[in-house]
């Protein structure tokens, strides 16, 4: 029963991850990439790994996919621009990722534990335990990234030209001011 | 109870079309997608991994590459919105210079 489960679980997420490559339009592999994600969730609850199931749901299919859609939209790109796909590299990297599923696969396949006793470990009890106390100074230095990222995506994705905006309004207030005070004269010669 | 080796498949099969992906579009927000791919393989991986050793630290560790995953979208957005700006393309092809 678990099988049929896992093997349902495992076919959806591959057929969603072929169609994040196979499609052209860049919103549709979004779209796929939302629903694998989704299934990845799925198959983290079978492993028991709660937390981690809803963080990926809440931070990949909630935020950094949102992300991912806000920013197509907004590029507005043009139809053309979504007909360049490089189909004439097909029979190259085809093989050279059969190869590398190959070396995967060759490596894992055997690849066995024994059974071992325990309570899950998924648990937000168990993770909060172990960040906040062995690994506090990574989960500290994740913070630091955090900002890091905050402070480079401003810089970055600012506008460059940001400055002749502000000199053509300096410019406006100067004439405004220069006008007012052309009116006060008046009004005093008056 | 579902072996761990078809966890690792599963992952191995993800982690072969993320890769496939980045060599095959040209589109730079595709191949930003093709990166979580992979990076969501691995995670599967090690989460498969802590949950058959019973260790909480794998969970911990995928814990870490979710915030890195998040950071890296968010900077690597920036920079296609810059370079969107700047050239006018998403291929990755038309910028392959340094230069904005």
């Amino acid at each position: 029963m678990e099988k049929v489960f896992f093997i349902i679980i495992a076919s959806l997420s591959v057929a969603a991850a072929l169609s994040v490559v196979a499609q052209r339009n860049t919103l549709y592999s979004a779209f796929s990439l939302i629903g694998l994600f989704g299934c990845l969730a799925v198959a983290y609850i079978t492993l028991q790994a709660h937390l981690i199931a809803a963080i990926q749901v809440i931070v990949y299919a909630g935020a950094i996919m949102v992300l991912f859609v806000f920013v197509i939209m907004l590029l507005n790109i043009r139809e053309e621009e979504l007909r360049v796909d490089r189909n004439r590299l097909l029979i190259f990297s085809v093989p050279l990722g059969g190869l590398l599923f190959g070396l995967i696969y060759f490596g894992l396949k055997n690849f066995k534990i024994d059974e071992i006793k325990g309570a899950p470990v998924g648990t937000s009890e168990a993770i909060g335990q172990g960040l906040f106390s062995k690994y506090l100074l990574p989960f500290e230095v994740t913070s630091i990234l955090i900002l890091l990222a905050i402070v480079g995506s401003v810089v970055l994705a600012r506008r460059e030209k940001d400055g002749d905006i502000e000199d053509i309004e300096d410019d406006e207030q100067v004439v405004k001011v220069s006008m007012a005070e052309k009116s006060k004269v008046e009004e005093t010669k008056e | 109870m579902v072996p761990l080796s078809w966890y690792l498949i599963l992952s191995a099969i993800l982690f072969t079309i993320g890769a496939v992906g980045v060599f095959l579009k040209r589109n730079v927000i595709t191949i930003f997608m093709c990166i979580e791919l992979m990076l969501n393989a691995v995670n599967l991986t090690l989460v498969a991994f802590s949950s058959f050793y019973k260790q909480v630290y794998g969970q911990l560790f995928v814990f870490i590459v979710m915030t890195v995953a998040a950071a890296e979208a968010g900077v690597g957005l920036a920079l296609v919105i810059s370079v969107f700006r700047n050239r006018e393309t998403l291929d990755v092809d038309k910028s392959n210079i340094l230069k904005l």
